[in-house]
């Protein structure tokens, strides 16, 4: 029987130059692995691979040297460990995230929460080509949100609260975009410099800040054959269900007007950037 | 603000990162719960980060004072003993 290797590829079982070896992807959410998974891939890396797994450029892990025979005894002894196969081809990818605010010191959204629902929300569906999703809690970027086709960034909304200000002027000094001033020991924000960074909360010895944490969301981004940096359209959402109305809307417009193999920018470009943004502030203002 | 009495000074603009923040906190442990310590501090990333690991450690930043020379003086109350 001819073995059907785009449902293989579907399922997470890359085709390798060995003959009849396959590289399994797994699901990760986030580049986040329990104890219990890890010691499960390890002993299934050990029985059917040659006892070594890869981990990918986008925070998965794949199990090489498995062979066409073992694959559904894999998937078995995977799953008792709570392993799942992930995906490959034309498909929402693993969704990646940075550590956030729940454990990094500079995040501001909690990035592992909003990675599991994306991925409980969008992982493997069927699409005209790939489309990857990558949330960073932060503007230092550790997870380079605008490489993705949706490029998902936390930020926060800043507003100075006069009545906890010492006047020390730390907030200016740790501002990196010189949207704050200081005189007569009254703190101004230019909101046009202000790039939601939130180091003036961060540096204040005071909490003289009040905060809105939100997300600022990238389009169109490539870092394969083509390079391209994703763009926002909205400077800054502030509410969750409207960052998934918008995640939505960004899937439904790719899914609708994408040729089979045209990636996400692309198709951006040959509908027409003003089309995608009025169907983004259509989903943004509903 | 003019009349803080300084307890201690210490002098951070002949280290970098993360020796900085290290000399700044070995100072602070010389002093009791409530003292004020003078840090002398370069422009740049110890302004930009010094300050903020000491709210961390718990100390409370009362001033910051651009001495106009790319140099500043944070002034700390120790919290804790």
């Amino acid at each position: 029987m001819a073995v059907d290797y785009a449902l293989l590829k579907k399922g997470g079982f890359m085709r390798q130059k060995q003959k009849d070896n396959f590289s399994l992807r797994l699901r990760v959410v986030g580049g986040n692995l329990t104890a219990v998974q890890l010691a499960k891939i390890a002993e299934v890396a050990e029985k059917y691979g040659d006892g070594h797994v890869h981990l990918t450029s986008r925070q998965s892990v794949e199990i090489p040297f498995i062979k066409l025979g073992d694959i559904d005894a894999v998937k078995n002894a995977l799953g008792e460990g709570g392993v799942e196969p992930g995906v490959c081809g034309p498909r929402v990818r693993t969704v990646t995230a940075c550590q956030g605010e729940a454990i990094c010191p500079s995040g501001c959204i909690d990035t592992f929460a909003i990675a599991k629902e994306l991925d409980e929300r969008y992982y493997a569906r069927e699409l005209p080509h790939k489309f990857k999703f990558g949330v960073t809690g932060c503007q230092n970027n550790c997870l380079k949100a605008e490489e993705n086709d949706l490029g998902i960034k936390g930020g926060i909304k800043v507003s100075w609260r006069e009545s906890d200000c010492i006047g020390c002027g730390v907030c200016i000094k740790a501002c990196r975009s010189q949207a704050l001033s200081m005189d007569g020991g009254r703190i101004t924000l230019d909101p046009e410099r202000c790039n939601f960074c939130g180091r003036c909360v961060k540096s204040c010895p005071t909490d003289a800040w009040d905060q809105v944490h939100g997300y600022i969301v990238s389009f169109g981004g490539l870092f394969g054959n083509e390079i391209n940096k994703g763009e926002p359209i909205i400077p800054f959402i502030e509410d969750h269900d409207k960052l998934l109305a918008v995640c939505d809307a960004a899937i439904e417009f790719f899914k609708q007007n994408a040729k089979p193999g045209e990636r996400f920018r692309f198709t951006i470009d040959r509908i027409g950037q003003d089309v995608f943004e009025k169907a983004i502030l259509d989903a943004y203002n509903a | 603000m003019a009349d803080i009495k300084i307890d201690d000074r210490v002098d951070i603009t002949d280290v970098v990162c993360p020796t900085t923040f290290v000399k700044a906190k070995v100072a602070l442990e010389e002093l009791d719960d409530g003292q004020i310590l003078e840090i002398k501090l370069s422009d740049g990333e110890p302004v930009q980060n010094v300050p903020r690991s000491i709210k961390e450690e718990g100390h409370k930043v009362l001033k910051l004072i651009d001495n106009g020379d790319g140099t500043y003086m944070l002034i700390v109350r120790k919290v804790g003993d």
